[in-house]
C-alpha cells in the first residue's frame, strides 16, 4: 500500500469530527431541552421553613380490610393497576402485623416518612431527591436518571420505579418511565392551600379518621397537640431520621 | 537484565483475529439491542422490580469495575513497588484496566432508567452521594491510567512514570473504596451498612483483577505465538493465591461479625443456611469454586508448573467472584428489610416481610455479557495497534 493511501483524507477527518460532534449533541441535547422545559415553572413563592408538614397515624383506628387511603392515593396521582404487583407503583400501602411474643395484631398504612435526614436525598447523585424547606421529600423528575440508589437506601421501601411508559396521567402528579417516585404528601394540595391529603380525606370520609395531617412546627396545630398529648413512635426510630410521619398505638 | 522490546500483537492467523473480533462484535450488538429493548419497553420486561431494584446488569457492571481497578495492580507492583519481573507487564495491565472499566460502565449506564440523561449525572453533583463521587472516580481513572500508559510507552516522558504510577495506585484504591461504599453506606439493609464493605471490595478487586489479567495474558501469548517463562507465571500465580486467601479472610470477618450481632442473625441464616439459591451460590459458587478450588490448584505440588492449573484457577476465581457479587447485590436485596422489629408481617400491599423473588431475563444477561465483550474487544484492538506486549516474556537468564 502506498504511503499516500495510508493518509486519512480530509473527508474522513471531517467525518470523524462530525461523528464526535453528533455524539456530543445527542448526549447533551436532551438535557438542554429538559432545562428549557423546567424553566417554565411560574410559581414565584417557594416553600417556607416556617412549616414542617407531617402526619400522625393511629394504628388502632386503621380498619381491617379497608383500602380507602390506597385507592384515594392511586386515583389522586393517577397510579394505575397494570396487573403486575411487583412492578406497579405503590405510594402508600397497608401492612398488617402480629407481635411475635404477644400475638397482638395491628394494622397501619406505610408511605414515605418524609424524614428530616432522608437517606434517599443523601445517596442521590444528581440532587434529584430533595427535601423542601417545609420538610416534604420529593423527586425532581427532570433530574432523576433512574439509578434507583434511593430505593436501595430508603429504610421504608417507600419508593417505586416507573417500569413502563404511562398515559392518562393526573395533572397534579406528572410521572415518567425510568424515574423513581414516592408519596409527595399531596404537595400539590399544600401549595394550593388545601390542608388535607387525599389519604386523610378518604379515611375521614369512611369514618375511621386514622390519619391526621398538619404542621409539626405550629404548636397550636391539631397534629402538634395530639403528638404532645399522646405517645407516638417512628418506624425504625433507631436510625434517628426524625420522620415527619408518626404512629400511635403501634 | 536484557533489554525489553514491545511489539504489536499479531495473531498467527488473520482469519482467527478478525473472526474473534467479529464474534465479540456480535455479542456487543446483541447486548446493545437488549439495552434498547429494555429501555424502549421499560424495566418491567426484565426480572427487576420494586423489590429487586438492581439486577443482573449491576452484578456484571460491579464485577467488571471492581476487576478493572485490580487489573492495574500488576503495573503498580512494577512501577510503584519496584518489582522488576512485573514491570514489562505494566502496559498490558493498564490497557486491561481501561477495557474492563469501559465495559462495566457501559453496562451500568445502559441499565439506568434514563440513560439519555447521562449529561445530568455529569453536571449535577451531590457530594454527599458516593455515587456522585464514583462518577468522578471512574472518569478520572480513565484519564490517570491513560497518562500512566503514556509514561510507560513514551521514553521522553518516562521520568514521570513513578509519580504517575503512585497517583494511579492511590486513585484505584479510592475507586474501589468508593464502589464498596455504595453498599457500606446503606443504613437501611442488614446485609450492607458495614464499613468492612470498602476494604473487602478493595481486596476483591485485587483477586478478580489479577485473575482476569492472568487468563487474558496466557490467551494473548498463545494467540500471538509468544513465550512466557515459568518464573513469571509462578509469581503471578502465588500472588493470586494470597489474594484469594485474603478475600476469604474478609468474607469470614464479615460473616462472623454478623453472626455475633443478634439483629443480623436473620440475614446470616438466609445466606448461610436457608436462602435457597443464595445459600447454594455462597457455598458452591463463592466458597468451593471461587476459593477452595483455586487455592488447591495454586498450592498443590501436583500442579506446580501446570499452566492449565493456573488458567483453571483464574477462571474459578472469576466464577466465584461473580457469585460473590451476585450474593451481595441480589441476595442483599432479596432478604426483606425489617421495618418492624419483633413483629411478623401478616399482610402487606407491597411485599413487606417476604423474600423477594428475582429471575434474570435474557436481555439483562446479554447486556452484561456485552460489557465483557467490550472489555475484550478494546484489549484485542489495543494490543494490536499499540506496543503493549513484550516480544517475549521468557524468564531472565534462561
Amino acid at each position: 500500500m502506498s504511503k499516500k493511501g495510508d493518509q486519512p483524507s480530509m473527508e474522513r477527518r471531517q467525518f470523524i469530527g462530525g461523528t464526535i460532534a453528533a455524539a456530543g449533541a445527542v448526549t447533551i441535547a436532551p438535557g438542554v431541552i429538559l432545562h428549557a422545559v423546567a424553566d417554565t415553572n411560574q410559581r414565584t413563592e417557594g416553600a417556607s421553613s416556617e412549616h414542617r408538614w407531617g402526619m400522625v397515624i393511629d394504628a388502632n383506628k386503621c380498619a381491617d380490610g379497608c383500602t380507602a387511603c390506597v385507592d384515594a392515593c392511586n386515583s389522586e396521582h393517577g397510579l394505575t393497576d397494570l396487573g403486575r404487583p411487583e412492578t406497579d407503583a405503590a405510594w402508600i400501602r397497608t401492612v398488617k402485623l402480629k407481635d411475635k411474643q404477644t400475638g397482638n395484631i395491628s394494622r397501619l398504612p406505610v408511605m414515605c416518612q418524609h424524614c428530616e435526614h432522608p437517606p434517599c436525598v443523601d445517596v442521590c447523585p444528581t440532587n434529584a431527591s430533595f427535601k423542601r424547606a417545609d420538610g416534604v421529600v420529593l423527586v425532581d423528575r427532570h433530574r432523576c436518571i433512574g439509578c434507583r440508589y434511593c430505593m436501595m437506601a430508603c429504610p421504608y421501601k417507600a419508593r417505586s420505579f416507573i417500569h413502563e411508559a404511562l398515559s392518562d396521567q393526573s395533572v397534579s402528579a406528572p410521572r415518567g418511565k425510568g424515574c423513581v417516585e414516592s408519596c409527595t404528601l399531596c404537595v400539590h394540595r399544600i401549595d394550593e392551600g388545601v390542608m388535607q391529603t387525599a389519604c386523610q380525606e378518604a379515611c375521614d370520609k369512611d369514618g375511621h379518621a386514622a390519619i391526621l395531617f398538619g404542621d409539626l412546627k405550629d404548636p397550636n396545630s391539631e397534629i402538634s397537640q395530639v403528638l404532645k398529648k399522646y405517645n407516638s413512635v417512628q418506624i425504625r426510630g433507631d436510625l434517628e431520621l426524625n420522620t415527619g410521619v408518626r404512629y400511635r398505638n403501634l | 537484565m536484557s533489554k525489553m522490546y514491545y511489539r504489536e500483537l499479531y495473531c498467527g492467523s488473520p482469519i482467527r483475529f478478525w473472526s474473534g473480533l467479529a464474534l465479540l462484535g456480535a455479542f456487543i450488538a446483541i447486548g446493545l439491542g437488549s439495552a434498547y429493548y429494555m429501555e424502549h419497553n421499560g424495566h418491567w420486561v426484565t426480572g427487576m422490580s420494586n423489590q429487586i431494584v438492581w439486577g443482573l446488569p449491576h452484578v456484571f457492571a460491579i464485577f467488571l469495575i471492581v476487576a478493572a481497578s485490580g487489573a492495574l495492580n500488576v503495573a503498580s507492583i512494577g512501577s510503584v513497588f519496584g518489582g522488576p519481573l512485573y514491570k514489562p507487564l505494566g502496559r498490558y495491565s493498564g490497557l486491561l484496566a481501561i477495557g474492563l472499566l469501559a465495559g462495566g460502565l457501559m453496562v451500568l449506564v445502559l441499565d439506568l432508567g434514563r440513560p439519555d440523561r447521562l449529561i445530568v449525572a455529569m453536571t449535577e453533583y451531590n457530594f454527599k452521594s458516593i455515587f456522585a463521587w464514583n462518577v468522578i472516580l471512574y472518569s478520572g481513572f480513565f484519564a490517570i491510567v491513560g497518562v500512566y500508559l503514556w509514561t510507560m510507552m513514551d521514553r521522553s516522558v518516562s521520568k514521570f512514570n513513578r509519580p504517575v504510577g503512585f497517583a494511579a495506585f492511590f486513585w484505584r484504591i479510592a475507586l474501589t473504596t468508593g464502589t464498596g461504599s455504595i453498599f457500606g453506606f446503606l443504613v437501611a439493609r442488614e446485609a450492607y451498612d458495614a464499613a468492612i464493605m470498602a476494604p473487602m471490595f478493595v481486596i476483591m478487586s485485587f483477586s478478580y483483577g489479577l485473575a482476569f489479567f492472568i487468563i487474558t495474558l496466557i490467551t494473548a501469548y498463545i494467540w500471538g505465538d509468544r513465550e512466557i517463562g515459568d518464573l513469571r507465571l509462578t509469581r503471578l500465580k502465588n500472588l493470586l493465591g494470597v489474594f484469594v486467601g485474603a478475600v476469604l479472610y474478609f468474607t469470614l470477618a464479615y460473616n462472623i461479625t454478623n453472626l455475633y450481632i443478634t439483629q443480623h442473625h436473620g440475614i446470616e441464616r438466609f445466606i448461610l443456611l436457608d436462602g435457597g439459591i443464595y445459600t447454594q451460590m455462597f457455598w458452591l459458587g463463592q466458597i468451593l469454586i471461587g476459593s477452595i478450588l483455586p487455592l488447591y490448584l495454586i498450592y498443590s505440588p501436583a500442579f506446580e508448573k501446570s499452566r492449565w492449573a493456573i488458567a483453571a484457577a483464574s477462571i474459578a476465581v472469576l466464577i466465584g467472584g461473580f457469585f460473590q457479587i451476585y450474593i451481595i447485590v441480589i441476595g442483599g436485596q432479596a432478604y426483606p428489610m425489617n421495618l418492624f422489629p419483633g413483629k411478623e408481617v401478616v399482610e402487606s400491599g407491597f411485599f413487606d416481610g417476604v423474600v423477594a423473588s428475582y429471575t434474570p431475563t435474557f436481555p439483562e444477561a446479554a447486556l452484561g455479557v456485552a460489557g465483557i465483550a467490550v472489555a475484550l474487544a478494546m484489549v484485542a484492538v489495543g494490543a494490536r495497534v499499540f506496543k503493549v506486549f513484550p516480544e517475549t516474556l521468557e524468564d531472565p537468564n534462561s
